[in-house]
């Protein structure tokens, strides 16, 4: 009895470091409507601060620890404010899947800085004074300071109820979270009221990560590590809810408590599972409200045009000239560009189900992953070489897309992004920790191509083959039927449902074919490299397909080709140096404020402005409302 | 001629609030019926039962026979009923043509064809409808740049693409000027006029109302008060108490001029 | 009160207004008339600073409001009501009225919650309830007394009887004398001419982004052909 009894103590401890995280994330993205990746910074900043001020005031004692704790949370508001004013204000009017990339961007710079700021190794904090033992509860050990957060919880919780219900301050967020435009109309200061949001959010990040020190070492994978779970509570609860994030922060925690005594391994995956089932059933999440799930919204694109004469001329040319670089140039230039190739296809199978499809998915490495890892256990396994394997991996990610898109295509907006990330976390998961059929850590070595297609050139030919044959499947299913009705229901869904289409049951489809082709990307890509490792379904390697889709400009077809293989190159280079995360999350930045219409949509406008400078007297708008060249 | 819609008893409420009560009423093929009564009478709420987009808590609706209720919006249409929106429902990254050719499209059940170009099935089809409404010289300007006034005009080529038997059209005139509303009013009645297809519609504007409709029903509080011609409507004194006014309106107006 | 000159706003690329030019005086109630898409709401957001790009002169008092922030205009005595009733669905009556609410002006009526509650019957009895929870007339006339809370000078009406049953219609007609009664200055966009007629003191009539008519109805009533060729009545 006491046994479970602290089971459940923990989880409530657990809940909330949980919600304070969480409620952070939520009052943020109510008010700005950005998906904030850097709020995991903004945590992680909380615990390396507070690590530091404790520290050096542990000669206070408690007041040196409490106050350390407090004023490392107000000085990650201080820097959250900085973050919105300088960066995130320019880009509120940015389609979210900008804002959510440029958080990327951030999340990189911070975590670079931290590195050089606190070193690489792992921190272990002070205990907190006072509360640095156990008491016993029905005979087991409980710490002190997990009593106290299990009681810190619920009176945030109950100070922010009443900031938001019984101040003016509290009542026009909430206005904001329903109409931001209308509020500004009434009077208010918008850019204050964003700005105070976004501060108290911070400060709410940076308490959660303080606070955290003397249970956990300080280390630099915290951002991402809390950030997948914050949003999985934040999504539960309903976005924009600050008591739902509550609920559902207790209710994975506990569940969390309870099932590792029963399944250890769970805990990676629980929280994704529980949010997949929440969401079938509650489409906005436990207290969320329909609508709280859509950004800004967008600018309509303008209609697809097919590639005119020239235009096809130069896709030729390319594919042409690509085939003639085994001629002349080095094995490593072809290994570089079989990368190309494969984040090419990786990211115009994305761009299907995003561009075309208007359908977010933050977790399309699951499907990348998939294929890759099929191949690999086909041939470990069963023995089977490449053909067959190549043939076998698009089908298992094409029904790994069938099994996830069922759940996915019910959900719109951010809920069903986080339902595609809670997607590819399970796969991940699954692989992590399944070691004896997976490798887990160690992944799977010794998926080698063929004889035939062994050398560097033969294998280049091949990639090209399979790749842009995947372009050009995934450009003609976008200019047939199928792609058209996909926009189509993409534009409305409610006109597409009143022309007799099964909205849903068509999505479901594309979402299929597109994780298909994601998994031929995938396979290309084991044979490649000759192994397979966790790290191709984590966050990172989605969040790599949309900074391609993004670099290359998401309202036009050729935007995934130039965006991957600009990102391939960029990558090839920049990793190379010490601090790269650094330069990727400026370069990043650079692109969301400068060229917010992508590689494609700069490129565009610089023709139309130059052709302007030699026709004078062409309008150059008209030019560029003429249509989307594909 | 026999009836294309028969509905009976048609019930439905909303957390105990009765939105609509124990509605009947029958629709002739080739009738132009309007269906009017005060913000939250239930006029939108019956049309959501009529297409499939609600389910009645108790009732049938029958359409040449076949009964609806239980039927998704998607297979209602198929079965023959058309619908055009209150507030447009168009493909806006489409042009004006490729919107009705979608329509199409779906009809002929080759919503899945991976490989044909979309932009070339049915244009002439799709073109023969834009020349009925009057807009075939629109047909490739993008939808997003339509005026309102067209992008409800198109709303009915889409809703007429696969020549339903019942056309549902939820206050089609609303956001339009004056006379594009006689226009459009005046184009469904004439469609209405061979004989083909009958249409409901809900409306506010009175004129509209009386100037084409061949019979009116009116709603209030869920409830079915009062059905017949215009002149009969425009006489029934509960009618003009709960919906049409009092007539202070035109009354101050005339005390204004004098 | 609010003179505007050579307005021009663009959205994207789309060129809506084309030098507008118009003037509201000190408690007058004007209308602006025009087609759907003929540029009566870009006007009315033009001068709330709710478009982006736009050039062009906007001035309330004498004093320059073009490209200041929405807010600053709000602040400074002008009211803007949406067409769209974009009230605060989860918020309450009440909650939905203190967004709103600003410092008295010392040149404008008060607008108390009592005051308005008396113009606005229906909204004291719902007043606990919340914004979606209203019928739709109740709720244009929640994003009236909504914006009313700010004591503002000059109100600007998107479109008041649009979409709302002939009854409603009568009671927004009260409304706008009651408003005029007060000493505001009013604006209303409509395409109903008879329900402008009745309300407002003169008119002007905008085609395609572009002023064609400015006086009074009876002016109007002399050449029905401007009406019949911008309204299409």
């Amino acid at each position: 009895m006491g046994f479970y009894l602290a089971q459940l103590l923990t989880g409530l401890a657990n809940a909330s470091s949980l919600f304070l995280i969480a409620c952070g994330l939520s009052i943020i993205f109510g008010v700005t409507r950005i998906v904030n990746f850097a709020h995991g910074s903004f945590y992680m900043l909380g615990a390396y601060l507070s690590y530091t001020l404790v520290t050096h005031l542990s000669a206070l004692g408690a007041l040196g620890f409490w106050g350390g704790v407090l004023v490392s949370a107000l000085l990650v508001g201080v820097i959250g404010l900085l973050v919105e004013v300088l960066i995130l204000r320019r880009i509120y009017r940015a389609p979210e899947l900008f804002q959510l990339v440029a958080t990327f961007g951030i999340l990189l710079i911070i975590e670079d800085a931290a590195l050089a700021i606190w070193g690489a190794q792992d921190l272990l904090g002070p205990r907190a004074p006072g509360l640095s033992k156990a008491v016993r509860i029905l005979g087991e050990p409980i710490p002190q300071y997990d009593l106290a957060l299990i009681v810190i919880g619920p009176v945030v919780l109950g100070l922010i109820w009443l900031i938001f219900h019984r101040t003016r301050w509290g009542v026009l967020v909430r206005a904001a979270t329903q109409d931001r435009e209308m509020v500004g109309a009434l009077g208010v200061n918008q850019a204050l009221l964003f700005s105070s949001a976004f501060f108290l959010g911070s400060v709410m990040a940076g308490l959660g990560g303080a606070l955290q020190i003397p249970r956990e070492a300080v280390n630099l994978n915290m951002d991402l590590s809390v950030i997948g779970d914050a949003f999985v509570v934040v999504v539960i609860g309903g976005m924009g809810s600050v008591t739902g994030a509550f609920i559902a922060a207790v209710l994975i925690s506990v569940l969390n408590a309870f099932a590792v005594l029963v399944f250890p391994q769970i805990s990676l995956v629980l929280p994704f599972i529980v949010m997949a089932l929440v969401l079938v059933v509650r489409p906005y999440g436990l207290l969320g409200k329909p609508g709280s799930e859509k950004g800004a919204p967008a600018d309509p694109e303008a209609p697809l045009r097919p590639l005119n004469p020239a235009g096809r001329l130069a896709m030729g040319a390319v594919v042409v000239i690509l085939a003639l670089v085994p001629l002349v140039s080095a094995d490593f230039t072809m290994i570089l560009l079989v990368d190309v190739l494969i984040a090419v296809l990786f990211a115009a199978s994305l761009h299907f189900i995003m561009g075309t499809g208007g359908m977010i998915s933050f977790g399309h490495a699951a499907y990348f992953g998939v294929g890759a890892y099929a191949a690999a256990l086909v041939v470990k396994w069963l023995g089977l070489s490449m053909v067959p394997a190549m043939i076998v991996a698009p089908v298992a990610s094409g029904l790994a897309a069938l099994v996830f898109g069922w759940f996915c295509v019910r959900l719109s907006g951010v809920y069903l992004g986080m339902l595609t990330l809670a997607a590819a976390q399970i796969v991940w998961g699954v692989t992590f920790q399944w070691q004896d059929v997976t490798g887990g850590d160690d992944g799977i070595i010794g998926v080698w191509p063929a004889k035939w297609a062994s050398s560097e050139t033969a294998y280049f030919y091949l990639a090209l083959v399979l790749c842009a044959g995947g372009v050009w499947l995934l450009r003609r299913a976008a200019h047939a039927p199928f792609g058209y009705m996909l926009r189509g229901i993409r534009d409305s869904e409610i006109r597409a449902e009143a022309i007799g289409v099964d909205t849903r049951f068509h999505q479901w489809m594309a979402f299929t074919f597109a994780g298909t082709l994601a998994g031929l990307a995938g396979v290309v890509s084991a044979f490649a490299k000759g192994s397979v490792f966790p790290d191709v379904l984590n966050i990172s390697s989605s969040i790599d397909a949309l900074i391609m889709v993004l670099l290359g400009g998401i309202h036009t077809l050729l935007g995934p080709l130039l965006g991957a293989s600009v990102f391939v190159l960029i990558e090839s280079w920049v990793t190379r140096l010490e601090y790269w995360r650094f330069i990727f999350g400026l370069i990043i930045l650079g692109v969301v404020l400068i060229a917010p219409d992508g590689l494609a949509g700069a490129l565009s406008r610089l023709l139309a402005f130059l052709k302007a400078r030699i026709r004078p007297g062409t309008d150059t708008k008209k030019e560029a409302l003429h249509g989307q060249r594909s | 001629m026999g009836n294309v819609l028969e509905v009976r008893s048609l019930s439905k409420s909303f957390g105990g609030i009765r939105a609509v009560r124990d509605v009947s009423f029958d629709l002739k093929r080739g009738e132009f019926l309007a269906l009017i009564g005060p913000n939250g009478a239930g006029k939108t709420t019956c049309f959501n039962m009529l297409n499939g987009y609600l389910r009645p808590d108790t009732g049938s609706v029958k359409l040449l026979g076949r009964e609806l209720v239980g039927i998704p919006p998607r297979k209602v249409w198929r079965m023959g009923v058309g619908r055009t929106f209150q507030i447009t429902e168009t493909f806006r990254s489409m042009t004006v043509l490729e919107n009705v050719q979608m329509a199409l499209i779906s009809h002929n059940r080759r919503i899945f064809d991976l490989f044909s170009k979309a932009t070339a099935l049915y244009r002439d089809e799709a073109l023969k409808l834009l020349e009925l409404i009057g807009m075939a010289a629109q047909a490739d300007r993008p939808c997003a740049e339509l005026a309102y006034g067209d992008l409800k005009q198109l709303e009915l080529a889409i809703a007429l693409a696969h020549d339903p038997d019942l056309l549902l059209m939820d206050e089609p005139t609303a956001g339009m000027a004056p006379n594009e509303r006689i226009a459009l009013m005046q184009l469904t009645a004439d469609i209405v006029a061979r004989g083909h297809v009958s249409v409901i519609f809900t409306e506010h504007d009175m004129d509209v109302v009386f100037a084409h409709s061949h019979r009116i029903l009116v709603l209030n509080r869920g409830e079915l008060i009062a059905e017949g011609t215009g002149d009969e409507i425009r006489a029934n004194a509960l009618v003009q108490e709960v919906y049409l006014g009092g007539g202070s309106l035109f009354h101050e107006k005339e005390t204004a001029h004098a | 009160m609010l003179e505007v000159r050579e307005l021009n706003s663009q959205y994207g690329g789309a060129k809506i207004l084309h030098g507008v030019t118009m003037t509201l005086g000190a408690n007058e109630v004007v209308a602006l008339l025009g087609r759907n898409g003929a540029g009566k709401s870009t006007t009315m957001k033009s001068i709330m600073g709710m478009v982006r790009q736009k050039s062009g002169s906007v001035l309330y008092e004498g004093a320059e409001m073009l490209g200041r922030p929405s807010h600053v205009i709000c602040r400074a005595g002008v009211g803007y009501v949406p067409e769209e009733r974009r009230i605060f669905k989860e918020l309450t009556v009440e909650e939905n009225l203190s967004v709103g609410k600003r410092e008295k002006r010392a040149d404008a009526p008060e607008w108390t919650l009592d005051h308005l509650y008396t113009l606005f019957p229906n909204l004291k009895e719902r007043r606990r309830n919340l914004g979606k929870h209203l019928s739709g007339g109740e709720q244009q006339m929640l994003t009236i007394a909504r914006t009313l809370m700010g004591n503002p000078k000059v109100v600007l009406l998107d479109e008041p009887s649009e979409g709302i049953a002939p009854v409603i219609v009568e009671q927004m007609a009260h409304v706008i004398a009651e408003l005029k009664r007060e000493g505001l200055s009013v604006l209303i966009s409509e395409q109903n001419l008879h329900f402008a007629r009745l309300v407002s003191d003169r008119a002007y009539i905008i085609e395609k982004g572009q002023m064609r008519y400015e006086g009074t109805f009876a002016e109007l009533d002399a050449q029905p052909e401007v009406s019949a060729k911008y309204l299409a009545v």
